[in-house]
């Protein structure tokens, strides 16, 4: 395996190019190399979900996720939710919901949250608590996450 | 007009927006020019004598900062209640992962082999990783007898009582470890030179704890020190007092490198390495009629503090007081102790001894209720303790308490007896599960023990600014648990404005006054109501300098003050409650200002074949005084709730020669969200005098009630007697198991 290869992606809709080594985590190259410090790193093994962001729409835990895999890839992260200032319906309703407490898993619990209404745009209670099930949040007891998702459901706009 | 009050309203979290946009700086997100990674080598045996440390070859240590208890400018002690604790092991080894030397260098990889080519010899002693090594003795680890600190509190004459009694129930139950386990994992930054003194950023609670450790660990006045608070990524009493270790490692990288040194844990060392809940074991006998009436209370409580004493005695005295919990009882009998063993310092965790205590006598009061044939409700209510009556330590209850109401609500929102005989009945034919519910009683103290208060003598400020709002400074740390947001509407309507006009200042030594510790469910109630003085001192000064009238705008009056005679603040001192007593020698008095009161009801599905439990349903029903903030309030139960949960079920820390084993999220289970029932939440507003706007505490609360609340429910499902948390299903397997054979 070489030392160094050069990644070519795309990050919140702007083309990236970074040289590093093939095995380093997407997630440090996107928090250390590109400064995009919204993600979070809970554990480094894939239990958590504080590190999640949206790969080619999938999510991901970028702690798991081997830079090389992801050239030619789009990768979202909590940065790139929100249209400059306007809240995506997610976020919004986090806020209003008081989904968010300590904010540490909020960044990967925003971006499951939207990817699994992107996949099912009205889940049952079930399949919100099965769609979250990868994201560990210590503060809130998940009811107030479960709210926000059901809230977002009901006013997300057609995207 | 005045602005609709804030206080009682849901208005939206005032970091919110950074929050859900990633914008939040947690420490981990912060770098500086010419910054080095620390990283901390620690001990692989839990005792024993340091005879060399070898470096092995491979990397270039000349590159390598290294700082070893030689290098420590000032006192090689983590200052807190004993000086017993060193930052770095010199030559004494007193349990696994103790600290022993830092190292540092720009690049991650490289650290992390030198940790690898770091080897001690090590001459190992003796240790001691059980309550009852330690009490027998064999070997002494700590002081003349492995105790850090012993309490007797107690009133009337309990051998009497016992002498007489119809009844006596026994009973022993036993808590394990737990892992606070906050998503954000431990982590500082800091700067330190003779020029420009020690400056740390970081992951905490409390950052005038660690501005006075520092002093002592660089023996520097503490004008030169200054701590920053980033936004915290969760505490739970995780980040009180450890905090101040790995800033004073980070700090000392940095001296002695002369580069910004940062030092995040990682999950496994911020596991094995960082404080738990205490283990404890409780023995409760109990003298009763036979109408259910206590006549005698005597318990003997005991927590396993670890290696060093930390906050032992403070965690005991609170566990101890708990004990006894809601009821009256004219002869008490409470001994507590906390007692030394070679495993890493236990430490504060949501709840700071009570949830032990108060999950052995909730446990215990079912089996009482039985032995005498009463409803487990039933005989709580002949001993509730009511307006006027006194407590184990003598506190003459003063708040407006009715358990019977709060009980009464709490069994009727989850349908107690209707399910109590429907369950009971289904029970009986045959099947794969079993379903059972049980409930707990308890009471929390909100504040420090005893005179705890006066000897903090906190302070907060408030300031007038220039653009006419109104900052508010204190120490208190937002960690989650919604500081910044109930501050705000705290201060807002003190001072008559909205939310907007009112700032709050991030918690730094060199800008706020010192308002005490983030602990003790203490920040809304004690320090909130020092807020509300503050702002009415704000508004008086404008008024007295005539800038506000009566109905005038208080931006306005800010503004034209500030233009006209420069920056303005109020301030307030906390001021002992004259009425209050309290005698620290014989702990006896008014234990704490006021308390929250609580039934909660768990209902729980066992399944016989994997012996995994369920909970199908819970309903938290309390009283906190006035609550400021619905939305936040709520959720504080349900995270403590959630929390509480996993003790009682999944969190088991699995030691291994006073060491950690299961040290990684994958094997320390924590609840997901597919694991929590639905979790129903009441407030009863009974307001309090002293609290801002009438609020009491509400943080650790909702960590008592949930362990005994599941064991009950468990004991009603199988009939087995669960006295051990947490109730895995090896352990259910076993008592049922026994119970059939
Ligand atoms: S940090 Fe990636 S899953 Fe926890
Ligand atoms: S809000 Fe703190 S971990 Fe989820």
């Amino acid at each position: 395996m070489p030392d160094a290869m050069e990644v070519s992606f795309v990050v919140n809709a702007g083309a990236v190019q970074v040289t590093t080594h093939p095995m380093a985590r997407l997630l440090d190259v996107l928090r250390t190399t590109l400064h995009l410090t919204g993600t979070k790193e809970g554990c480094g093994e894939g239990e958590c979900g504080a590190c999640g962001v949206l790969l080619d729409g999938r999510l991901v835990n970028s702690c798991l996720v081997p830079i090389g895999q992801v050239n030619g890839s789009s990768v979202t992260t909590i940065e790139g939710v929100a249209s400059g200032e306007q809240l995506h319906a997610v976020q919004q309703a986090f806020i209003d919901c008081g989904g968010a407490q300590c904010g540490i898993c909020t960044p990967g619990m925003v971006l499951a949250a939207a990817a699994l209404l992107d996949l099912n745009p009205s889940p049952s209670l079930d399949q919100i608590r099965i769609g979250l099930a990868g994201n560990l949040c210590r503060c809130t007891g998940y009811m107030r996450i479960f709210e926000a998702v059901v809230t977002a459901m009901r006013i997300k706009p057609a995207s | 007009m005045p602005p609709v009050p804030a206080i009682g309203r849901a208005i939206p979290r005032r970091e919110g927006v950074a929050k859900v946009t990633g914008r939040a700086r947690y420490v981990d997100d912060l770098s500086l020019p010419g910054m080095l990674h620390g990283l901390t080598v620690r001990s692989p045996v839990p005792r024993g004598i340091i005879r060399a440390v070898h470096y092995g070859a491979g990397v270039p240590w000349d590159e390598i900062t290294v700082v070893t208890a030689a290098d420590i400018p000032g006192r090689n002690v983590v200052a807190l209640i004993l000086d017993d604790q060193p930052y770095l092991a010199a030559d004494r080894i007193n349990h696994a992962e103790e600290p022993i030397l830092l190292l540092a260098h720009a690049d991650k990889q490289l650290l992390e082999e030198a940790r690898r080519l770091v080897t001690f010899d090590i001459e190992p002693l003796p240790a001691v990783f059980t309550l009852d090594d330690a009490l027998s003795g064999a070997p002494i680890i700590w002081g003349e007898n492995n105790l850090f600190k012993s309490y007797f509190v107690g009133r009337g004459d309990v051998d009497a009582a016992f002498a007489d009694a119809p009844i006596v129930v026994e009973g022993v139950y036993e808590t394990g470890a737990q892992e606070q386990l906050y998503i954000e994992p431990n982590g500082m930054l800091a700067v330190a030179g003779d020029a420009s003194g020690v400056t740390v950023w970081g992951s905490m609670q409390c950052p005038y704890y660690i501005h006075k450790a520092i002093a002592g660990l660089f023996a520097m006045p503490l004008e030169r020190i200054r701590v920053v608070q980033m936004e915290t990524g969760g505490g739970f009493g995780g980040k009180e007092e450890y905090p101040s270790i790995i800033a004073g490692h980070a700090a000392l990288l940095a001296w002695k490198s002369g580069r910004p040194v940062k030092m995040i844990y990682d999950r496994a060392e911020d596991m094995v390495a960082t404080t738990k809940r205490h283990p404890s074991r409780t023995r409760h006998r109990t003298a009763v009629s036979r109408d259910g009436t206590l006549l005698g209370m005597d318990i003997d409580f005991m927590i396993d503090g670890g290696a060093y004493c930390t906050l032992s005695p403070v965690v005991l005295s609170r566990g101890t007081i708990h004990a006894s919990g809601p009821y009256f009882c004219p002869n008490i009998r409470i001994r507590g102790r906390a007692v030394a063993t070679n495993l890493p310092p236990h430490g504060a965790f949501r709840g700071f001894g009570a949830p032990q205590s108060i999950f052995a006598l909730e446990r215990h009061m079912d089996r009482v209720a039985a032995a005498i044939g009463l409803q487990p409700d039933e005989l709580r209510r002949r001993n509730f303790i009511r307006p006027g009556q006194v407590s184990a330590v003598g506190q003459v209850m003063a708040d407006r308490v009715d358990m019977d109401a709060i009980l009464d609500r709490a069994l009727d929102m989850a349908d107690y007896h209707q399910k109590r005989t429907r369950f009971a009945a289904a029970n009986v034919a045959a099947g794969r599960t079993r379903k059972g519910i049980g409930f707990a009683t308890f009471m929390h103290g909100a504040g420090f023990t005893g005179s705890g208060e006066d000897h903090l003598a906190s302070i907060v400020s408030v300031e007038a600014t220039a653009d006419g709002t109104v900052r508010v400074l204190s120490a208190s740390t937002e960690i989650g648990q919604g500081t910044n947001t109930i501050f705000s509407q705290i201060a807002a309507d003190a001072l008559g404005v909205d939310v907007e006009a009112i700032e709050i200042a991030q918690p730094d030594t060199a800008v706020v006054p010192n308002s005490g510790p983030t602990v003790a469910s203490r920040t809304c109630m004690v320090v909130g109501k020092l807020l509300e003085t503050a702002c009415r001192n704000l508004r008086a000064a404008l008024t007295d300098s005539g800038h506000l009238a009566s109905d005038g705008d208080l931006r306005q009056a800010c503004r034209a003050y500030v233009r006209e005679r420069g920056p303005l603040r109020a301030s307030a001192h906390y001021q002992p409650n004259e009425a209050a007593r309290w005698d620290d020698e014989r702990y006896q008095g008014d234990a704490y200002g006021s308390y929250a009161w609580a039934a909660y009801v768990a209902e729980v599905t066992v399944d016989l074949v994997t012996f995994e439990t369920r909970i199908d349903d819970f309903v938290a029903v309390q009283e906190v005084g006035r609550v400021i903030h619905p939305v936040l309030a709520t959720g504080q139960i349900e995270g403590g709730v959630a929390q509480a949960i996993g003790w009682a079920l999944y969190e088991d820390v699995v030691w291994r020669e006073g060491r950690m084993a299961n040290s990684q999220m994958t094997n320390y289970i924590m609840p997901t969200s597919v694991d929590l029932p639905p979790i129903r939440v009441h407030f009863e507003e009974v307001p309090y005098q002293h609290g801002p706007a009438g609020a009491k505490g509400i943080g650790e609360l909702p960590m008592d009630g949930p362990a005994p609340a599941i064991a009950n429910a468990i004991a009603h499902a199988t009939g087995v007697d669960v006295r051990r948390v947490p109730f895995t299903p090896e352990m259910l397997a076993h008592l049922v198991e026994a119970a059939g054979a």
